[in-house]
């Protein structure tokens, strides 16, 4: 069953005091994401990340198109019984403490008081919270705001998670814990949607990520596939710079650092090559093939299209 | 109401662990308190002082707080992006209007319980006993709480669309511009052609405070009417009824960018 679908959903704001102008933040999206999902929504600054969320959360209205989370209609609160969410950089009420935030939290997604506290002190322990669930949020860091964020997110168990940049503001300690969280929820069944520039987070947690540029979608993918299919090219790295020009001619991309070269083929082309290093009496460092990340991914499809988009289209 | 009322309690929670409500209070203790002073060097009228004074400071204190707190009740929560998380569970907007509006008036009736007690403390030290005329003290009290309703909506609606600086701007104007309501709609009865009827319209518009408050009135110890409570109960309600209407309409087709 589908957890997430998205028909033609964009957002065009009007720009400017007298003469309007309208500035398109997000084109017509269409995406969906399977129950049981983690989907990992990638894309630069500005791309239409939040947006996008913004508007699955009724914080933004769309200017065009529709959404169903769960099968429920985004424009219906019954959306968002099963669903939770954590915001960009959160922030929270000064005056609550971080137990008192959870209990509210919960007063409004419908747990019964007799459960709310048990929950609320549970999911701080969860998040690594429950030294510090007394203490008033005002004195808490970024980091611990975006663990109450992912703990107020979590509170009602909901089916389906949607993070807006679950690791920002967290140190290399936060981030690993974060994570294994977010782990243990996709052991649980749950969905999750997150955004995230931190690619190497996506590559490990997500079954498919959708890169978002420029406010346009540009590509959807298995991770799995596109790692797998990266590993057709082959490294291979020698001694010298012997032989370049003739790799080059092979489709080799060629790189020398100190005294050493780097070659980068396809498969299919390493027998030709390497017999050109043979002949060239090269002394042959290694051969491995290149196993190459959900960055090379993200790159390619960023850079894919240097088209203006109508949001560059639409600057005076 | 089972999503108001926590968001009522959460407005009423930051209010009353807000510093700068104690120090309102506290000061509009002390000129309650000092009302007594005023009182001994006005010889026979220390009574009517009092209930002058204290009742004022009252309504006063009460009408800053409802617009300083008021017009950053729903700005706030939209600048420090706290309404995120609590529109992203199924709250529909205008719960969230309707809860802020109430934890706000909770905190007001809750402050102005506080100064009334103070306040008939001084009387009680000033009279050594009540009459039957300080009853209609508590209906300027009451008086004072339907303002309250009305100014703590008016700073709400500003708050859904304007920054706090012009909202307060907006509030106080529509305050004292109430506050005259009664000379407006005279004006409007002896004024001409347009001017009769844009004067007719503002008085119309503005909320009458000038009948709401009867503080003079019962300091000399005149009744109050029946009918004049009924008619203030269900203009203050109905007013503030299509105030938080319109907040909630305004709030509910904004985009939080």
């Amino acid at each position: 069953m589908l957890a997430l679908e998205i028909e033609n959903l964009s957002k065009t704001y009007s720009v400017g005091f007298w003469k309007k102008r309208p500035r398109c933040v997000l084109k017509p999206l269409n995406l969906s994401v399977q129950e049981g999902e983690v989907f990992g929504y990638l894309g630069p600054n500005g791309a239409g990340k939040t947006t996008t969320l913004k508007i699955l959360m009724g914080l933004v209205y769309p200017t065009t198109g529709t959404a169903r989370i769960l099968g429920h209609s985004i424009d219906r609160p019954e959306a968002k019984l099963n669903v939770g969410f954590s915001p960009e950089q959160p922030y929270f009420y000064d005056h609550l403490t971080a137990l008192e935030l959870l209990e509210y939290y919960g007063q409004l997604s419908g747990i019964a008081a007799c459960d709310r506290s048990r929950r609320a002190v549970a999911t701080l322990e969860r998040v690594g919270l429950k030294d510090v669930d007394r203490l008033q949020l005002r004195k808490f860091s970024k980091g611990m705001l975006q663990r109450v964020s992912l703990a107020q997110a979590i509170l009602h168990d909901p089916k389906f998670l949607f993070l807006d940049e679950p690791m920002s503001g967290l140190d290399p300690v936060g981030r690993r814990e974060v994570r294994d969280l977010m782990q243990e929820l996709k052991d649980e069944g749950k969905t999750i949607f997150f955004s995230t520039h931190i690619l190497s987070d996506a590559e490990v947690l997500c079954d498919r990520v959708a890169v978002l540029n420029k406010g346009e979608l540009r590509g959807v993918g298995v991770v799995r596939e596109l790692l797998h299919q990266s590993e057709k090219n082959v490294e291979i790295l020698w001694h010298g710079n012997v032989a370049g020009p003739e790799l080059e001619r092979l489709g080799a991309k060629i790189r020398s650092s100190g005294e050493m070269t780097q070659a980068v083929l396809p498969h299919e082309k390493l027998d030709a090559a390497l017999d050109l290093l043979r002949k060239n009496n090269a002394r042959i460092e290694s051969v491995n093939p290149v196993r190459s990340s959900l960055e090379d991914f993200f790159l390619q499809n960023v850079d894919a299209d240097p088209r203006p988009t109508e949001m560059e289209a639409a600057r005076p | 109401m089972s999503r108001i009322l926590p968001i009522a309690f959460n407005t009423y929670r930051e209010a009353v662990r807000d510093r700068v409500l104690y120090n309102l209070i506290v000061f509009a203790l002390l000129i309650v308190g000092s009302a007594l002073l005023f009182g001994q060097i006005s010889i026979s009228i220390e009574r009517i002082v009092l209930i002058n004074m204290g009742l004022t400071s009252i309504s006063i204190f009460g009408i800053v707080i409802s617009i300083f707190i008021g017009i950053g009740l729903v700005w706030k929560e939209i600048e420090r992006r706290t309404l995120y998380t609590v529109l992203a569970h199924p709250v529909r907007r205008w719960e969230f209007i309707f809860g802020k509006y109430l934890g706000l008036v909770g905190t007001l009736t809750f402050n102005a319980v506080l100064m009334a007690i103070g306040f008939f403390a001084a009387l009680v030290y000033l009279s050594h006993a009540f009459s039957r005329p300080d009853l209609y003290i508590l209906v300027a009290l009451y008086f004072i709480l339907l303002q309250f309703l009305i100014m703590t909506a008016v700073a709400l609606l500003y708050s859904t669309y304007s920054s706090p600086l012009l909202s307060s701007i907006f509030a106080f104007s529509t305050f004292v511009i109430g506050t005259f309501s009664e000379d407006l709609h005279n004006f409007a009865a002896g004024a001409h052609g347009l001017a009769k009827w844009m004067m007719t319209g503002v008085a119309y518009i503005i909320p009458n405070f000038s009948s709401l408050n009867v503080i003079s009135q019962v300091a000399h110890g005149a009744p109050v009417a029946g009918a004049l409570v009924l008619h203030n109960s269900v203009y203050a309600i109905t007013y503030s009824l299509v105030l938080l209407l319109c907040a909630a309409a305004v709030f509910e087709n904004r985009n939080f960018k």
